[in-house]
């Protein structure tokens, strides 16, 4: 019967979640969310809104103060994939080993897993377009280079959730576009489960399938917005008038949401 | 390559040039001021000292490296295990922390008779002082290494069901590397200063006499040009430790860190 709740039901039910921290400052003030399996959802919403900290939250790396976060996945590591605003990666490792990180924690022993493992974090570099670059280091690589290799890192135990918190907001636009379509790719192909947080309306309407619009400090769910928009999104969906349309309405919602 | 190749020449080449300037008005003031060569001796008097007493003064030298390079392992290899257990547990740090600091701030030289009567052995005792000297930088340097691992990387760590001794050693030692390096290259010198300062206080120290104590043997002979020989070889030493640490520190952080790559960047 578990195996049921677990394959059919939500993989995220938050209840009322409440964060307050020590100083006394709240940052999340009841949140009610619920996400279906394969949904790419984006949270969206002003700078200081909680997006952050929800996240942390349903990764599992702070504690509500009240409320649940519910996850549907096995409590296995590797299961839930976390990209951070900045890429995050070891500076003194190179790109592979950076990627097989998870691995190396986990430790499976055995030649035969260590060498399967190994083709799996090559195929995750060269699957993000990092090909030729798999001993570079860090600091040989652009800033939307190291943000790929976070992702590969994220992406290589074939996580069932997969958290972004603000990944692209440092780049530049171009940068942005082309990160933007490749992670569409790996969702296409992959399916997990996505959670996006970002600021820019553009950016939630062209990935998501659902934008949870936020409002300010402390952060609530201040609207639920379905994004119709056919898939795959490519080019043309960015010039399409549906497109526009929506990003007019979420900017909308979002400009409410921030004066309530 | 080639603004490169000039600055590189720049680098090596003025220094030079403003010692070589240097030297040259020692020798003539020297010269025409006629002052006693037990004051002041001229550069070629000193050279000429250098080379006659060159093999003895070697010698001597080979006797304090010796302490010095002891020294300076057993600060590394203590001064890094003392860090790391002050990394692990915090109230161990607390409770210690302020005697390192003791240590550290209580001249040698008001400590060094005492070891000397304490610890029987020359060589020990003139270790031990070396030691006192040169493993605070190394302790403090490389504490403050292993706490400063990226937040976020942590957390990840924490995600991906790291053991602690886990992020210890993917995360916190190598992170702390740097700083104990840097940690390491202030000790080089410092380990040198308290091998020398010991054999101030301790004499001859048995049959083997380092060049500190050849160096007061000159001071109180009035043998004034080889005492600057003795000096220079002292500085040469301490230069030449620097320099070797500084090499290993560069290959050691070559691939990632910024303190060894900055100079191929511009």
């Amino acid at each position: 019967m578990s195996s049921s709740v677990l394959s059919d039901g939500p993989i995220l039910e938050l209840r009322g979640v409440v964060k307050r921290f020590g100083s006394g400052l709240e940052a999340l003030a009841g949140i009610d969310l619920s996400v279906a399996r394969g949904e790419f959802l984006s949270l969206l919403g002003p700078s200081g809104c909680g997006k952050s900290t929800l996240l942390r939250v349903i990764a599992g790396l702070t504690r509500p103060s009240a409320g649940s976060s519910r996850l549907a996945v096995d409590h296995a590591p590797g299961r839930i994939g976390f990209v951070f605003q900045d890429p995050t990666l070891m500076p003194w490792s190179t790109v592979t080993n950076n990627v097989l990180l998870p691995f190396r924690i986990a430790r499976h022993s055995g030649a035969k897993a260590r060498a399967k493992e190994r083709d799996r974090a090559l195929a995750a570099v060269r699957a993000i377009g990092l090909a030729g670059f798999e001993d570079a280091y860090p600091h040989q690589l652009s800033g939307g280079m190291r943000m790929r290799v976070s992702i590969a890192r994220a992406l290589v135990t074939d996580p069932d959730l997969l958290l972004l918190d603000e990944p692209f907001a440092a780049l530049d636009e171009i940068t942005r576009m082309a990160l933007n379509d490749d992670l569409l790719r790996l969702w296409e192909r992959h399916r997990p489960t996505i959670l996006f947080v970002t600021h820019s309306v553009f950016e939630s309407v062209y990935l998501s399938t659902r934008i949870a619009v936020m409002s300010a400090r402390p952060g609530r769910v201040a609207a639920d917005l379905k994004v119709e928009l056919p898939q795959p999104r490519d080019r043309a969906t960015r010039t399409s008038a549906d497109y526009a349309a929506m990003c007019d309405a979420v900017s909308a919602t979002l400009a409410q949401a921030m004066r309530a | 390559m080639n603004r490169q190749g000039t600055r590189l020449g720049m680098r090596i080449l003025a220094p030079l040039v403003v010692g070589a300037a240097f030297l040259a008005l020692w020798e003539a003031a020297a010269r025409i001021s006629g002052v006693p060569v037990y004051i002041l001796p001229a550069p070629s008097a000193i050279a000429q000292s250098l080379w006659v007493d060159g093999p003895s003064l070697l010698g001597s030298l080979l006797v304090t490296l010796r302490i010095t390079l002891a020294a300076l392992a057993a600060a590394a290899i203590v001064g890094g295990l003392i860090a790391l257990v002050f990394s692990l547990s915090r109230i161990v740090e607390i409770s210690f922390f302020p005697y390192a600091v003791i240590l550290q701030v209580t001249p040698i030289v008001a400590i060094a008779p005492l070891i000397i009567i304490w610890v029987h052995t020359p060589f020990l005792a003139l270790l031990t002082c070396a030691w006192i000297v040169a493993f605070f930088p190394i302790v403090s340097n490389t504490t403050v290494g292993l706490n400063s691992a990226d937040r976020n990387l942590l957390a990840l760590f924490r995600l991906y069901g790291a053991s602690p001794w886990q992020v210890l050693w993917f995360l916190r030692v190598p992170t702390a590397l740097p700083y104990f390096l840097a940690g390491l290259r202030i000790s080089g010198g410092l380990a040198l200063i308290g091998a020398v300062v010991a054999e101030f206080v301790a004499g001859t120290g048995g049959a083997e006499t380092g060049l500190a104590y050849r160096i007061l043997e000159a001071g109180y002979r009035l043998a004034i040009p080889r005492l600057f020989a003795a000096l220079f070889l002292l500085s040469l030493t301490g230069i030449a430790i620097y320099l070797v640490l500084d090499f290993i520190s560069r290959r050691l952080l070559r691939h990632w860190h910024e303190s060894a790559s900055a100079e191929e960047e511009d």
